[in-house]
């Protein structure tokens, strides 16, 4: 039978049989485990997108009642917004697509954070009975002062970690499902700050929604009170405080979040976080209010722009242009094309060039296009 | 046992409809040999098709359970309803996600702790909800009674029993409805399945880890996973003829049920664009016009040329020759480079030649122009071209880039194919589709046979104002000077 077995599975080495012997022995999913009370792993990847499906895969598939998890990735720059947020209203997306920082949506609440690898990223999975996130942080203080007793460091009611009674190195977020719970949360080392405020600022006015907020807060690196300190010392002083509290070893496991034999079903994951539908489509119904102020020959025309975007794509357009200022037929053909359309630059820049084409050629009038539809993809 | 009895007679002239219903919706041939195991399982069957049966012979026994907010934990009293996942008079199984709620930076999945038909959600999206209070009203199957705050479902204070049991060769298995399903899925057979559960009751999980055990394969908790890897789901089809060729080694021939549905979605934004274009580009009428380029000694010169380019960091590819041989055969074949206008009254001869590239994106085709390519060298052009396609993969081309092409070319040969019929783009007159490079054998001057790069070219030009003469000869100069890329330099501008 489990030579049946191992021949109808797709084994791609011997050294993966015998991981699934073991796992095959010990049938719910917890490969690494030898029975212990707790487990500790480290990703040695830095894709932001392959290390939330880490924490996406083993929210679903790990049995953590009879151990728990902690585990301790990197991120190569990216922006994080929480599960409710709004990209639009959190950050700078030019300027994130400029200096090519990803953006991701993650699936626990909370507000937006910019990772880089100087920031470390610490999740506690428990079962959802055994959730309790003070706890944690207290673990990650006592870990830090271990490191470094002169720290002044400690934990406030928001969940937050504050250094020296002000500035905030560490935010938290988390998500519970029916039988299982994790406590995600932030630590700063040596992030780059000033990459870190202009790229959480958005430029965004007329924006009404009932997102999730930030709430902006003044923050500090660990490595500016103490230039000793590194992103590795800190993930293993933790690691060590956590292998104390769960009496295990101080071991920590590396796993390669790409390795589909080890994490079945975890490209899937990977992709999904990376799609459109999930980190624009996502974001709850908001509206757009502005006032394009277009230069056009030696004048400055003012133009009223109301949007409204649900699930990412615009529901409602209306441009208050002044009359004739294009034809009408034109513009009623742009507004109907943007409804139903996503609030994306490169969507709404595919769609009005590609409209341009079956317009009637004239110089004037495209260069009156060109001018209202670049400055309303200005907006997006 | 009345109630059960009054269900059997009403059951029993459906009797049939449940059974073939069965056989659809779990391929299993098993149960149109136990009919009548169907009609006294009744619980065994899905509740939503159990609900239309029960309609349409008039009895309804459907109870509203009110689902409460389930406490959050860490001392937590309400929270904010964020997304709902489903809608009222949608069928809901156990453990399907109902909504997303959030607290204090905490997401939490709520899940449902019935089988039944959503008939009231009583919070909208940004709506404060509180723990302990009702957040949805489900309809419920009357026998199977009121289940308590545990996943497992505990006595209820109707007279039936909420666990029906399953009668097979004298075993009696209790599990609950949500359970049942799962195995009749997976096509496994109660009694062989071990239960941890009280007082031997089979659990979601026993069935897993049967699941498990017989397949090799670590399975989710959730049955509904839609996340495979393709050989696991192999697996869970040959499961039941496994699990057969234990006793009989021949494989169990069912019919397959294909739970696949037809997905309709609106035309949207840039498709809806593509539409009107295409649309105003079939009253073109087009003609086409192909022919064979032996780039042998084009492939050679470029290999020559790649290293130059790389070194002032740009990759060359063939797509620039292509691009300058075309502009300098507009120069003799202006017409070719025009445009004409609406009620076809004016022909409008452009001076600059944008030649557009077609690429094909993530989002489907865009056609990015290299503009006044009739003063760039082969090496801007390369240059430009690098630009345009890094800004394309990244989603980031701009207006500019878009607008104003005069003619284009489209390198179909990357992709595949040989000869094409391309669709002009308003508001131009010609367009090329370019093959793939094959090596062929080809006869020279001497009569010899040689190895030949060959490539095909297929053109389609506006009949109204260009006949198959003008783009005969255009297409030979271009040809020409592909050919014999020296020539190029003749006319170099």
């Amino acid at each position: 039978m489990r030579c049946a077995v191992f021949k109808n599975m797709v084994l791609q080495s011997l050294k993966n049989c015998l991981w699934l012997s073991c796992v095959l022995r010990t049938p719910k999913a917890c490969f690494w485990s030898t029975a212990s009370g707790g487990l500790i792993i480290q990703s040695v990847s830095n894709d932001v997108y392959q290390n939330l499906a880490v924490e996406d895969w083993i929210h679903d598939h790990m049995d953590l009642e009879k151990q728990q998890v902690l585990f301790l990735w990197r991120n190569s720059p990216a922006v994080v917004i929480g599960r409710h947020q709004n990209p639009w209203q959190e950050c700078n997306l030019r300027l994130l697509r400029q200096k090519n920082i990803k953006l991701a949506r993650r699936r626990s609440g909370g507000g937006t954070v910019y990772h880089d690898l100087g920031n470390v990223n610490l999740t506690f999975f428990t079962t959802r009975k055994k959730y309790e996130r003070m706890e944690n942080l207290k673990l990650v203080v006592k870990a830090l002062k271990a490191l470094r007793p002169q720290l002044d460091v400690h934990v406030t009611d928001r969940y937050d970690i504050l250094l020296d009674r002000q500035y905030k190195i560490s935010g938290t977020a988390a998500k519970l499902g029916r039988t299982s719970a994790y406590h995600h949360c932030t630590l700063l080392c040596n992030a780059d700050k000033f990459v870190l405020s202009s790229v959480l600022k958005s430029p965004f006015k007329g924006l009404k929604s009932n997102a999730t907020p930030s709430v902006p807060a003044l923050v500090k690196n660990l490595f500016e009170e103490d230039p000793s300190l590194t992103s590795e010392m800190l993930l293993d002083a933790i690691a060590k405080e956590y292998a104390v509290q769960h009496q295990i070893d101080h071991h920590i496991t590396l796993i390669n979040p790409a390795d589909e034999t080890l994490l079945p079903g975890i490209s899937d994951k990977t992709n999904e976080l990376q799609t459109w539908e999930w980190v624009y489509g996502k974001t709850p119904k908001f509206s757009v209010s502005t006032c394009l102020n277009m230069v056009y020959k030696d004048s400055i025309l003012d133009v009223k722009v109301n949007m409204d975007v649900k699930h990412g794509r615009i529901e409602v357009c209306n441009i208050d242009l002044p009359e004739q200022w294009l034809p009408p037929g034109l513009y009623s053909e742009l507004v109907k094309s943007l409804t139903g359309s996503k609030f994306c630059p490169n969507e709404t820049t595919t769609l009005v060039t590609t409209l341009l084409r079956v317009c009637p050629q004239d110089d004037e009038l495209h260069t009156r296009w060109s001018l209202l539809c670049e400055n309303i993809i200005r907006l997006m | 046992m009345a109630a059960v009895t009054a269900l059997r007679s009403s059951c029993r002239a459906a009797g049939r409809l449940v059974c073939i219903h069965r056989v659809r919706s779990c391929s299993s041939i098993r149960f149109i040999k136990s009919k009548y195991v169907c009609v006294f399982d009744k619980s065994a069957l899905k509740f939503s098709h159990q609900q239309r049966l029960f309609r349409t012979s008039a009895v309804s026994c459907g109870q509203i359970v009110q689902f409460k907010l389930s406490d959050i934990g860490e001392g937590i009293t309400e929270v904010t309803v964020k997304e709902w996942y489903i809608k009222e008079g949608d069928t809901v199984s156990q453990f399907d996600s109902i909504c997303e709620v959030q607290s204090d930076k905490a997401s939490v999945t709520i899940t449902s702790r019935y089988d039944g038909v959503i008939r009231k959600l009583h919070y909208s999206i940004d709506d404060i909800a509180f723990v302990g209070k009702p957040l949805v009203d489900i309809e419920i199957d009357a026998s199977k009674g009121v289940a308590s705050e545990e996943d497992v479902v505990e006595t209820p204070p109707m007279s039936h029993e909420e666990h029906t049991h399953q009668e097979i060769k004298g075993h009696k298995t209790l599990a609950t409805p949500a359970v049942r399903r799962l195995a009749m899925e997976n096509n496994i057979k109660l009694s062989e399945v071990v239960g941890t559960g009280k007082d031997n009751r089979i659990l979601k999980e026993d069935i897993l880890n049967y699941l498990a055990k017989q397949t090799g394969a670590i399975l989710p908790p959730s049955p509904k996973a839609e996340i495979a890897p393709p050989q696991r789901k192999a697996e869970a089809v040959p499961a039941a003829p496994k699990d057969k060729a234990r006793k009989i080694p021949v494989p169990v021939s069912r019919p397959i049920a294909f739970a696949g549905k037809d997905k309709t979605e609106p035309v949207t934004g840039f498709q809806k664009a593509m539409v009107k274009t295409m649309s105003a580009a079939l009253k073109i009428p087009h003609f086409g016009y192909s022919d064979e380029i032996d780039l042998t000694q084009l492939v050679q010169l470029r290999e020559e040329l790649k290293p130059l380019a790389e070194i002032r960091g740009v990759k060359l590819s063939f797509m620039p020759f292509f691009i300058k041989a075309a502009s300098l055969g507009l120069l003799q074949y202006p017409i070719l480079n025009a445009s004409l206008d609406e009620n076809c009254q004016n022909v409008t001869y452009k001076a600059s030649h944008n030649i557009g590239v077609a690429m094909d994106t993530e989002q489907g085709l865009i056609v990015p122009n290299v503009k006044n390519v009739q003063v760039c060298s082969v090496f801007d052009i390369a240059v430009e071209l690098n630009r345009l396609q890094s800004l394309g993969s990244a989603g980031q081309l701009g207006t500019s880039d878009l607008t104003g092409g005069t003619f284009t070319l489209s390198n179909i040969g990357t992709i595949g194919g040989t000869y094409a019929k391309p669709v002009i783009l308003p508001p131009e007159v010609a367009i090329g589709a370019l093959g793939k490079i094959q090596a062929l054998p080809r006869f020279n001057s001497k009569g010899e046979v040689f190895k030949a790069q060959i490539m095909n070219v297929s053109w389609s030009a506006d009949h109204r104002i260009i006949d198959g003469a003008t783009m005969a000869r255009f297409s030979n100069l271009w040809k020409s000077y592909l050919e014999n890329p020296a020539s190029m330099l003749l006319d170099l501008k």
